[in-house]
């Protein structure tokens, strides 16, 4: 029940994009296509995936037993860094269409705040393995709904006849504001 | 000319490079931490202290640090930073360190400090990069505080705790909440948009 609960704050209530405003460079950045966005979506959400376990295990195993863990941001951003590259590389020699699909994106990833923010809101909120991971998916997911949304709003966008100075990231700020008010619709699912 | 070049050094980061409302970049705190001044301020100063510490040292040891590991060690040099004003803010202001919940964490991966890294500090002498890290502050704290104000001021009737709308105005709750942050942001960016058009549009006549 926990779990359920967890999964659908991530991705509907507790949005990472409309409520803790993470990822939005990739956000407004890939969300110019549907094609495009769901490759991010997807890669975002196997790296968060991954990071989440990754950040669990550094943080419960060496972190606080050790009482280190004012060392929680230069070790999680390393340790994400580094998590990344080894993904690509992976991806690269095992599935070269996969990687032509994502690749591209992964790097863009590890400066991203979607992934830092998992590893220090899980630490913060003090789920244990299994929520994290959960939460680490469900996160991704948000982000994906969001994107693809995106995405198929400012493809209408395009056709529409915006006001000049409101073209590009303002326009789309504005609507990310819009789909926000109405994902606060779902925030009486949960008491 | 060297005394003209580093005052516009200073002031691209304000207007014309504004890290927020032109290069798009730090969104997320900007969004996140704009409902009241004061957290505006705090997140600004910690911003701040980061960026110019942070280039500093990237400026300095520009000429040591091999080009492949360059982003590694650039990363490493801002958690480092990150870390020392997070535990600075936790332990002399406790409540607003609790307000920002991650976000002073999240500096780290706060694209202004690595896009400064990377594009001005890693390729020029001390004191510029000095200089382009206070601008680019500069530009970012005004933005936070020009969110902040209007946030604070229409979501709370108040500016930094402070009342000045009196009860007549039935206070827009919508303003605190993430959906009132992103429209702002957007009016913002299309204001400066229209001021710049005007700008140019007056420069050509000329």
């Amino acid at each position: 029940m926990n779990l359920l609960v967890i999964f659908i704050s991530a991705v509907l209530i507790n949005n990472f994009v409309f409520y803790y405003f993470l990822g939005l460079c990739p956000y407004l950045g890939v969300s110019r296509k549907i094609g495009p966005s769901i490759s991010m979506g997807m890669a975002v959400t196997f790296v968060l995936s991954l990071t989440a376990v990754a950040s669990w295990m550094i943080n419960h195993w060496i972190l606080l037993p050790y009482g280190l863990d004012y060392l929680q941001i230069v070790s999680f951003i390393l340790v994400i860094a580094a998590l990344v590259q080894l993904v690509e590389m992976f991806i690269r020699k095992v599935s070269p269409p996969l990687y032509q699909a994502m690749g591209i994106y992964l790097p863009l990833i590890t400066t991203n705040c979607v992934i830092m923010g998992l590893a220090l809101l899980a630490a913060l909120k003090n789920y244990n393995f299994l929520e994290t991971v959960i939460f680490g998916v469900s996160a991704g997911l948000g982000f994906t709904l969001a994107i693809v949304l995106m995405a198929a709003i400012r493809e209408q966008l395009d056709l529409a006849d915006v006001p000049r100075p409101l073209r590009g990231a303002a326009i789309a700020l504005i609507t990310a504001g819009i789909i926000s008010l109405a994902f606060m619709g779902f925030s009486g699912i949960i008491k | 000319m060297a005394q003209k070049t580093i005052k516009s050094e200073f002031f691209k980061g304000i207007w014309s490079d504004n890290p927020v409302t032109r290069q798009l970049l730090g969104l997320c705190s900007v969004l996140a931490v704009s409902n009241a001044v004061i957290n505006g301020v705090a997140m600004g100063l910690a911003v701040t202290f980061v960026l110019v510490f942070s280039s500093l040292i990237v400026s300095v040891i520009r000429k040591i640090v091999p080009n492949q590991v360059r982003i590694a060690s650039f990363i490493v040099i801002i958690a480092t930073f990150v870390t020392i004003a997070d535990r600075v803010l936790a332990a002399y202001f406790p409540q607003l360190s609790k307000a920002m919940g991650p976000y002073v964490p999240l500096i780290v991966v706060n694209c202004i400090i690595l896009g400064r890294a990377e594009a001005f500090a890693s390729k020029n002498k001390v004191g510029r990069s000095i200089i382009d890290a206070l601008g680019m502050s500069c530009g970012y704290i005004l933005t936070l505080l020009l969110m902040g104000f209007i946030r604070e001021l229409l979501g709370n009737r108040s500016i930094l705790g402070y009342q000045i709308l009196g009860k007549w105005f039935e206070p827009w709750v919508v303003m605190l909440l993430p959906p009132g942050a992103f429209i702002m942001l957007g009016l913002i960016i299309a204001l400066f948009n229209l001021i710049e058009n005007k700008i140019k549009e007056k420069q050509k006549l000329r």
